[in-house]
């Protein structure tokens, strides 16, 4: 099976110009949280009912649980990575990365635990400091936005400890 | 304000959103960033992917976007540094994206290349999503004004001129990316 990637350089770029379609042609920041945080409240309306998530100051200002150009870009992510792995013949069901079976085992169980905790973690992180590694990370560094520096350093510094504390162990892979 | 080329409005932002998310999606996928084993281990410095995609983004966006700005065909979208709240989100963030091992973009796009785990997170991202939604008030009212410096550039911060930072910015990239070439070269 041939790779399916390119040059990360060349797509660093691409991704560059497609930030600036979105900010010339839309008006819109790339971005991904807001989305999912919206998604959230989607799924909050049948257990505390439509008028329990209108009456959230979060979901009614920040985060609104609609169809917009913002929850469609995540749908539209999926979609796209879906598309590539696909056409690529790379598309392949899998649960436990080799890096984490190395370390941790090959439980399923285990590792999706993990992976649902630290989505708890990441998302509500991402929250608090209004964006993640596309909204501040790309459009907001881009933009020399100091918010969005202080989140790549402070993320990154963050990311790295926890990688040695969870991975230090591990075999030269 | 609105800007001459920013003719995607109303209804069509809907499809503007599906398909600029979609050319991502597949960007992320080509990049070779939707795979756990490549986001963990440029935090154990043993890959440079996310780093590699990440900075060429910044500046090839960041310098086009200097230039479009400077004749006004695009406006800034900046968001606050609450300082407090963005430290302590970017703490959990790294915490979580090593856990998770995905960020909420590359996730979603993982889920597209058939990660079981990064659907699992997913999951997760979402109880996280109405955690913060619930916590909203006290975190506003709490957390959100400690050291709130507003929607600043580092422009702002010196009397420096714009072309300037984006000038470091460039020659930041290139020192890094050469730091990475011989990192690479005497590690492998």
């Amino acid at each position: 099976m041939k790779s399916p990637r390119w040059n990360p350089y060349l797509v660093g770029a691409l991704i560059g110009v497609l930030s600036l379609l979105t900010f010339s042609l839309a008006d819109k920041p790339i971005g991904m949280s807001t989305g999912i945080a919206q998604a959230s409240g989607a799924c909050a309306m049948p257990v505390i009912g439509a008028d329990g998530v209108a009456a959230n100051a979060y979901w009614a200002k920040k985060a609104v649980p609609a169809w917009d150009y913002g929850s469609l870009f995540v749908l539209g992510s999926l979609l796209g990575a879906l598309a590539s792995a696909v056409m690529s013949g790379s598309f392949k069901l899998e649960s436990v990365p080799k890096i984490w079976r190395e370390r941790f085992g090959s439980s399923v169980m285990k590792r999706m635990i993990a992976a649902f905790i630290g989505g708890v973690v990441i998302l509500f992180g991402a929250r608090l400091a209004d964006g993640c590694t596309s909204g501040h990370g790309i459009s907001g560094s881009l933009q020399l936005a100091v918010s969005s520096w202080t989140f790549f350093l402070v993320m990154f510094a963050s990311g790295i400890v926890t990688a040695f504390v969870l991975f230090r162990r591990n075999s030269k892979a | 304000m609105p800007t001459t080329l920013a003719f995607i409005t109303g209804p069509n932002l809907l499809w503007a959103g599906l398909l600029f998310g979609f050319l991502f999606g597949v960007l992320l996928h080509r990049g070779g960033v939707t795979d756990y084993n490549v986001i963990v281990k440029q935090f154990l410095f043993r890959d440079f992917t996310v780093l590699k995609v990440m900075f060429t983004a910044i500046v090839v966006g960041g310098v086009g976007l200097f230039i479009l700005h400077g004749q006004e065909l695009t406006n800034w979208h900046i968001k606050p540094a609450t300082t407090l709240a963005v430290v302590l989100g970017a703490v959990l963030f790294g915490i979580g994206m090593v856990i998770y091992g995905y960020c909420p973009g590359t996730g979603v796009a993982a889920i597209g290349a058939g990660k079981l785990d990064a659907l699992a997170g997913f999951f997760g991202m979402i109880v996280g999503g109405i955690a913060y939604a619930f916590s909203y008030d006290w975190i506003a009212a709490n957390i959100l004004p400690v050291a709130d410096l507003g929607k600043k550039r580092l422009p702002e911060l010196s009397t420096l001129p714009e072309w300037f930072w984006y000038a470091g910015l460039v020659v930041l990239a290139a020192v890094v990316f050469a730091l990475v070439a011989r990192f690479e070269k005497t590690s492998s």
